[in-house]
């Protein structure tokens, strides 16, 4: 009973009726195996819906919070604090002319914004199940909403970085028009996490156990409480594999004139990010048919 | 050339479900059993799996403007078919083409967020629907107004009572302009007033000129809005035509199930945490029987079994349905003031109805239950109560049949008017 080969007369008159008819939408649904499209274009007609999806994520979260987006600046606050006592005042790790604690907080600038959505958007398809099983829309929209949602934590934990850099009376060079470079970097490394963990999560919940683990050894793997320097050189380059280890040398140089990332490590991250995104959106798309019948 | 903007063709959906019922009969064995399963829980859970088909190869087309009506008992692939059709889930085989903008209601209140408030949920479901910003801003003022909740609209809607979170979000979806919309038993909820309201804002929309698939258990409506209807049964079309038609044969065919014992029936939803096997009538002195006469006392003895022993906060219902399967009234616990706890693995359910208060005719009923608010077994048509005449009024007499199914005690007298010289 293989459809596919042998599709119909009718169904082809209507998709010809389809290109005939330029504006009009017109939907086949058949079964997608094999099916290696990946129709992320489709998307730019969500866009409404994305933004109300983030609004709804912002709205929700802060809802009944008595300090509200306080908590996005307490979290790497208090992390640096710590790192600054641990790091700085007992291991002694020296960051050059840069103040430890502002070492430290522009790492954990975009870390935070990282776990932050990777928490999120872990269970995000599992908890938005009632919209899943109910209603039509591309389901890379939840977790895409998780990316940029967690952008408002991040907006108020710069707010502090600006704060701390004017303390300490830094000013950023040119390299800071790199930041939104390594924002935008950052956050496809959000998305491209985000999309195997969610789709995990689906079929096996045990996802949602792991990915605090998860974060936590990431966070050692990644330069947030030491140089990229300390690690040794024969290791560096598949240390520059985690795409973080790139982001976090990149915010540190545009935001405090360290040096950039080498061209090797920055190659290295992106490639990660690629290699890691593109499998993600394959897996997404592959799993997104049996959502509604596994959520 | 005109293209019909649904084509269905062949469409056929399986699902994979692991089948349940494991037999430990004595301690050692569940040990034994479940040490396998940890080891190699994969291939255990493959064995045990059944594939099956909720649709088979199903074709229809609807034309433009047509309203549709789709009917079957439960498990019969309605609401499957709709979910494809509104591209949530996946067909396993065929296809189906679509020309339009679509709008799938199948559940009321897609996209409420209990958190935020009125107004902020009419947007937020508005864009899940698929309408957009300028659109809802456009009309929500007459959202609004429709759903009478407006002096609410800025509360949260985890405050609203049901009715009120029902009308708002029904009356975010009563003002979605799609080509083409696909119903699922939405007008099952909400007060009746309400009801006649949506039902009369679904005919303008029909009118309209809109595609519309309407899935119901409610005969009555489906006779109302669909000049056309299909069955399902099993996955299959049965029939496909004119309502009138394709009712009353569906109506015949569940005259025909009634003979079926309940605890063979498999159109049956639910965890079966519980399960219905029987279901006897008897008459006041507690013997079984076939018919009742109407205002003498009934009771409804539902026999049923239990997966484990012990279910706790067990809720019964039982809903009374008339010749076009419309409800009647309802039985349930909740209504009784009790639940049941400490269910025994076998036992029976009883309900008396001191005196019967239906007219002469035959009626069919269907039976629920939730076991720790779960659905532990539904079936639709579990059976019929044949009312004979009887004296339900002490007079010996009854209304004529087309007054209605409901016999009301009531008394009368009469008394002089005061007058103003008095």
């Amino acid at each position: 009973m293989h459809v596919e080969s042998a599709t119909s007369p009718r169904l082809l008159q209507a998709l010809a009726a389809e290109t005939r008819s330029g504006g009009r939408t017109t939907v086949l649904i058949k079964p997608s195996r094999n099916s290696l499209s990946l129709d992320v274009l489709s998307l730019h007609r969500y866009w409404e819906l994305l933004y109300f999806l983030v609004w709804r994520d912002i709205k929700v979260r802060y809802k009944q919070m008595a300090i509200g987006a306080g908590w996005a600046i307490v979290q790497p606050l208090v992390t640096m604090l710590l790192f600054t006592a641990v790091f700085s005042g007992i291991a002694n790790i020296s960051t050059g002319s840069i103040p430890y604690p502002l070492f430290a907080y522009a790492a954990l600038l975009p870390w935070t914004y990282f776990s932050q959505a990777l928490t999120r958007s872990g269970t995000s398809l599992v908890n938005n199940s009632n919209l899943i099983t109910k209603v039509y829309f591309p389901r890379l929209l939840i977790p895409l909403s998780a990316v940029f949602s967690s952008l408002v934590d991040f907006a108020a934990a710069f707010a502090l970085l600006t704060g701390m850099m004017a303390w300490y009376r830094i000013i950023p060079g040119w390299h800071i028009l790199w930041l939104p470079v390594f924002l935008f970097i950052c956050m496809l490394t959000a998305l491209a996490v985000t999309l195997w963990f969610s789709a995990l999560c689906v079929k096996y919940r045990d996802v949602g156990v792991i990915v605090p683990f998860l974060l936590q050894v990431w966070m050692f793997a990644s330069p947030i409480a030491y140089p990229v320097r300390l690690v040794p050189a024969k290791w560096r380059l598949l240390y520059s594999l985690n795409p973080m280890a790139g982001v976090i040398e990149g915010f540190r140089s545009a935001l405090l004139g360290s040096a950039m990332p080498d061209a090797a490590t920055m190659t290295a991250s992106i490639l990660g990010v690629i290699v890691v995104l593109y499998g993600g959106l394959h897996y997404f798309k592959h799993m997104e048919r049996t959502f509604a019948d596994l959520v | 050339m005109h293209v019909n903007p649904i084509v269905v063709e062949d469409l056929s959906k399986q699902y994979i479900v692991s089948a349940v019922k494991r037999r430990h009969d004595t301690l050692q064995d569940h040990v034994a059993d479940s040490l396998r399963s940890l080891v190699s829980r994969d291939r255990r859970a493959r064995q045990r799996t059944q594939a099956f088909w909720a649709l088979k190869r199903v074709s229809f087309e609807v034309g433009h403007g047509e309203v549709v009506g789709l009917i079957g008992s439960n498990g019969a692939g309605k609401s499957t078919l709709l979910k494809i059709l509104s591209r949530i889930t996946e067909p396993t085989e065929g296809c189906a083409a679509i020309e339009g903008r679509v709008a799938s209601l199948l559940e009321v209140g897609t996209g409420f967020q209990a958190e935020l408030s009125g107004r902020e949920n009419v947007y937020l479901s508005g864009a899940i629907l698929g309408m957009r910003r300028s659109e809802i801003s456009r009309k929500f003022d007459e959202i609004v107004d429709f759903s009478g909740v407006e002096p609410f609209i800025d509360t949260p809607v985890k405050r609203y009572s049901s009715g009120m979170y029902v009308r708002l979000a029904f009356a975010v979806a009563a003002h979605l302009e799609p080509e083409i919309m696909f119903v699922d038993e939405v007008l099952a909820v909400g007060d009746a007033a309400f009801q006649q309201k949506c039902l009369g804002k679904m005919k303008d929309s029909v009118g309209q000129g809109r595609t519309v698939v309407f899935v119901s258990h409610n005969m009555a409506a489906v006779l109302n809005l669909c000049p056309r209807s299909i069955w399902l049964r099993g996955g299959e079309i049965v029939a496909d035509g004119p309502t009138e038609d394709v009712v009353s044969r569906y109506l015949q065919s569940l005259e025909a199930h009634k003979d079926t014992c309940v605890a063979d029936r498999t159109d049956r939803k639910g965890n079966q945490a519980l399960k219905f096997v029987d279901i006897e009538l008897r008459n006041s002195d507690g013997m079984p029987v076939q018919r009742i006469q109407c205002g003498h006392g009934m009771t409804i003895a539902l026999r049923f079994e239990c997966a484990r022993g012990g279910l706790n906060n067990v809720y019964v219902g039982f809903g009374v349905h008339g010749k076009f399967d419309e409800n009647l009234f309802d039985l349930n616990t909740d209504l009784g003031g009790v639940r049941f706890n400490a269910l025994p693995r076998q036992g029976m359910f009883l309900c008396t109805v001191p005196r019967v208060p239906l007219m002469p005719g035959r009626y069919s009923f269907n039976v629920y239950c939730e076991a720790g608010a779960e659905l532990a077994d539904w079936v639709l048509n579990a059976g019929c109560i044949e009312v004979e005449p009887g004296d339900f009024f002490g007079s010996g007499k009854l209304p004529h049949t087309d007054q209605g199914p409901f016999l009301v005690s009531h008394s009368w007298s009469m008394a002089a008017a005061p007058t103003a010289s008095a």
